[in-house]
């Protein structure tokens, strides 16, 4: 076990900020495209977080275009550049899939102070 | 010199490449593991060395292996395993081979015992295919036809349900990820068989590059 500890501190990231599910983030996203590297801004609410140590990830939900799009991040990836809280939401529960079947004002979170 | 070293597995997890890859490795206590024998074409009829890995409490070990050990200079290993050389080159017996017998981006095979799975059915143990699950078959995971009526028996090494693993597998062309000669640490892309703690036997591949 406690080499395994040692193989995943190396690789841990520290700068991550601390968020739950119901929070509103900015997560920036490293592209490579045509051989050039930019970043991709993706915005929405946080349904999910899972797994732990290296292999956490979260999931983002947004609307786009009256579409719901899902993009699962890889938390301690070296592909995501910043992770920005927004807002912080204030929840019930630690999975919001609820939030898949609501939309408009039904699909609003009550801040959290 | 021989490629090859013991090692015990530790357990799987992932790594992040530089480009973001996630890739799964699996975690290897390998070495150090002394030379305990030589076994040379004129006296034993084939080059190898004989090399022990593993603490073991002393009163483990009895008495024939405590002077086998004793006659090589090394303290008493709870695992001894022979690596065969074909081309004569035998380290010294009491030297010790260390991880650092292979290095990043080697391919190797892993040997060791797979996980027991008990009395298992034949879709499990041989791949089998089920038959309906559902519109009253009655017939899901069975065996199904032991052969034809005419030969009046079943023949010998007919695919039927039984003890499966526990059993030697070897993984090939695995490649090595991370070599870490400082915690005896070897990282490898992918799966290895057996348990955790179990023993492992990892070699140079046998199989071609590309």
């Amino acid at each position: 076990m406690d080499l395994i500890s040692a193989v995943e501190n190396s690789q841990l990231r520290k700068d991550i900020p601390d968020f739950r599910p119901g929070d509103k983030v900015q997560v920036a996203v490293k592209v490579v495209e045509a051989g050039r590297e930019r970043i991709q801004v993706f915005e929405g609410v946080v349904i999910r977080r899972r797994g732990s140590g290296l292999s956490e990830t979260f999931t983002v939900r947004k609307i786009s275009n009256g579409v719901g799009v899902e993009r699962i991040f890889p938390l301690h990836s070296p592909k995501i550049a910043a992770i920005k809280v927004l807002s912080r939401g204030k929840v019930r529960r630690s999975r919001l899939y609820y939030l898949r079947n609501l939309k408009g004002k039904a699909a609003r979170i009550k801040e959290r102070r | 010199m021989p490629k090859a070293i013991l090692g015990k597995k530790i357990g799987m997890t992932q790594i992040y490449t530089e480009d973001g890859a996630a890739i799964p490795v699996t975690v290897v206590e390998a070495g150090p593991c002394p030379v305990v024998q030589q076994k040379t074409e004129e006296k034993d009829g084939y080059n190898a060395i004989q090399i022990g890995f593993g603490e073991v409490a002393d009163k483990h070990v009895n008495k024939p292996l405590k002077g086998h050990f004793a006659k090589a200079g090394v303290e008493p290993r709870k695992y001894i395993r022979e690596v065969r050389c074909p081309d004569g080159d035998l380290p010294e017996v009491g030297s010790e081979i260390k991880v650092d017998v292979f290095s990043e981006g080697d391919r190797v095979d892993v040997t060791g015992i797979s996980k027991g799975k008990g009395f298992s059915g034949v879709i499990k143990r041989w791949n089998f295919n089920r038959g309906p699950m559902s519109h009253g078959s009655m017939y899901h995971r069975r065996v199904g036809s032991l052969g034809a009526t005419d030969p009046a028996r079943v023949f010998k090494n007919r695919k039927m349900p039984g003890r499966y693993g526990h059993e030697q597998v070897t993984i090939s062309n695995l490649e090595v990820v991370k070599v870490d000669p400082e915690k005896n640490m070897l990282l490898l892309k992918g799966s290895v068989p057996g348990n955790k703690g179990s023993l492992l036997y990892i070699k140079e591949t046998s199989k071609k590059s590309k």
